[in-house]
């Protein structure tokens, strides 16, 4: 492309498939201060994510895995350390980086194709009609075409969970981080979810970061599943799972690999709330 | 069109109550006026136009007010909530003042600017004011801050954070005192129009006061039932679509 000033980018463009990013996370530190003294969330973590792999973080509840994600995500500082995307240092939050939070964080005052829409607005040089298309190919991506008009509060857990992935994936960000997204679910739903995650990670190339208690979960999503320390938080170790994909949650060689992640956990002596459900 | 029939049944029994305890004479005429007086004394003010008058002076005052306030208002609430300075300066003297029924301006209202349209309008605009700032600052200091975090990563900042974020998730919040601000406003103003004459022009509340003057009762009566019109209509045309479509957006209604 030549250095056009305003270039016109198409829906078609748009939809391109854009290479992942690499994320680089480098000794970060963070520590927060609260009534009971301060509380050192994260010890010079460091870890590395190749360009479109999927990386698991395991660890239990309070060891500093949504710190590290929002860290990750520019929204939070680290106290030292640096985060590099691409070699590039974070500085803020951007669309670069989106998030799939803990929380609900669908917006109420919009409906379903509103809140894939929202990100889509703010990306420059693209008509209405471009992100109309855009916004629509998300929706049928997560299955969703027929609410696009539901409200927010009128969807099952499930469905909100669909429609944050694909507010997430709608302007094409090159990294997705994702923080339990499907924790609240019931099991049968997550086992449909953890398909179509998979599915689209493929269709899509994205780089992810999932943060999960489930190491079942973490074994079915995971290239890598890295084992957080709470404490301070730290990785104490890290898992390849070089399984075929797409992985069937249900599978034998899959529970192996689980089994032996929450070994390692237990020998660790650190396995209270990780057990594999 | 069952629910209809069944409040308009409601109706006609109160009005035929009325009618009995007239024709029963437990009051003297002059002090409880028959329901056909109280019509005849409308149709006769709505065909002379002094009801049309009244009606148009008081919504004026009302509306021009009431707009000021929300004008002012909103982005006095923004600025209470955002920064700490506003919110310990403004945002106090609004939780003070909000607390002062807005009758207790008319004196001073007089005092600064005689009995002219200016007074009318100052009280209005501090009936409605002080309830849109608190309840712009509440809404705004109650947006989840997910909202805002979420916003954040998809590239939201300032005026657009501002206008397509935090104030609509603000928004249910903003209603409902735009909507106390509403009935204070009204509520202020009757009792401004009632206590003062104002050379300018006669309201609702003018009239009113002249119908006790005057004892004409079926006047003061008939005067009362437009005011709650007035006030039944603008909720209904104004704010229940409004809160009608918040529930249906947030899922909050019940019914
Ligand atoms: N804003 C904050 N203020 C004070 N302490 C905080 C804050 N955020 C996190 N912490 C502390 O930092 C530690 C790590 O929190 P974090 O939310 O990252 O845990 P987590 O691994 O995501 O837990 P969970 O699995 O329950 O979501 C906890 O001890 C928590 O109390
Ligand atoms: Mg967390």
């Amino acid at each position: 492309m030549l250095r056009a000033g305003r270039h016109h980018s198409s829906a078609t463009e748009e939809l391109q498939i854009i290479p992942p990013s690499k994320l680089s996370v480098e000794g970060v530190s963070k520590s927060f201060r609260s009534a009971s003294g301060n509380v050192l969330a994260l010890d010079r973590v460091s870890l590395k994510v190749a360009e479109g792999e999927f990386v698991c973080l395991v660890g239990t509840s309070g060891c500093g895995k949504t710190t590290l994600l929002n860290i990750i995500a520019g929204l939070e500082k680290a106290d030292s350390g640096a985060v590099l995307a691409d070699g590039k240092p974070v500085t803020g939050p951007g669309r670069e980086r989106l998030v799939m939070f803990q929380e609900p964080a669908l917006f109420p005052w919009l409906d379903v194709f509103g809140n894939v829409l929202f990100g889509l607005k703010l990306k420059p040089n693209l008509t209405n009609e471009d992100r109309r298309e855009v916004a629509k190919y998300y929706l049928e991506l997560v299955g969703l075409s027929r609410f696009e008009h539901a409200n927010i509060h009128e969807l099952s857990g499930g469905m909100k969970q669909r429609v944050s992935l694909a507010r997430a994936l709608a302007p094409n960000p090159r990294v997705l981080l994702m923080d339990e997204p499907f924790a609240a679910l019931d099991a049968l739903t997550r086992e449909q979810l953890y398909g179509d995650i998979q599915e689209i990670w493929k269709a899509r190339r994205k780089t992810i970061v999932f943060v999960t208690h489930n190491v079942r979960e973490a074994a079915c999503l995971g290239d890598r599943v890295l084992l957080f320390s709470p404490h301070p938080g730290r990785i104490q170790e890290e898992f390849t799972v070089n399984l075929p994909r797409p992985r069937d949650i249900n599978s034998v060689d899959l529970a192996a690999h689980a089994t032996q992640i929450t070994k390692a956990l237990k020998s660790a002596g650190k396995a209270e709330a990780i057990a594999p459900k | 069109m069952k629910r209809f029939l069944l409040a308009a049944a409601f109706f006609a029994v109160l009005v035929l109550l009325w009618e009995a305890a007239y024709r029963a004479k437990i009051w003297s005429p002059v002090l409880l006026p028959s329901p056909s007086q109280v019509v005849t004394y409308l149709e006769g003010a709505a065909a002379d136009g002094t009801l049309a008058r009244a009606t148009v002076i008081t919504m004026r005052r009302l509306l021009i007010g009431y707009f000021i306030g929300l004008v002012v208002g909103l982005p006095l609430g923004l600025l209470t909530a955002r920064w700490k300075l506003f919110g310990d300066t403004i945002g106090t003297l609004a939780l003070g003042l909000q607390t002062l029924p807005s009758v207790c301006w008319v004196p001073l209202a007089l005092l600064w600017f005689g009995q002219t349209e200016a007074a009318m309008l100052f009280v209005v605009v501090m009936g409605t004011l002080w309830s849109v700032i608190i309840a712009t600052e509440t809404g705004v200091r109650n947006v989840p801050p997910i909202y805002r975090r979420a916003a954040l990563t998809m590239g939201s900042k300032r005026l657009h954070m501002w206008f397509k974020v935090i104030l609509p998730a603000a928004l249910p919040f903003i209603v409902s005192g735009m909507k106390q601000g509403w009935a204070f406003a009204w509520r202020s103003l009757m009792a401004a129009e009632i206590f003062v004459t104002i050379l300018t022009g006669f309201g609702l509340g003018q009239l009113l006061h002249y119908g006790r003057e005057l004892s004409a009762m079926e006047q003061v009566i008939g005067i009362m039932i437009v005011i709650v019109v007035i006030g039944l209509l603008a909720d209904k045309i104004f704010f229940s679509p409004i809160e009608r479509f918040l529930h249906r957006r947030w899922g909050t209604s019940q019914a």
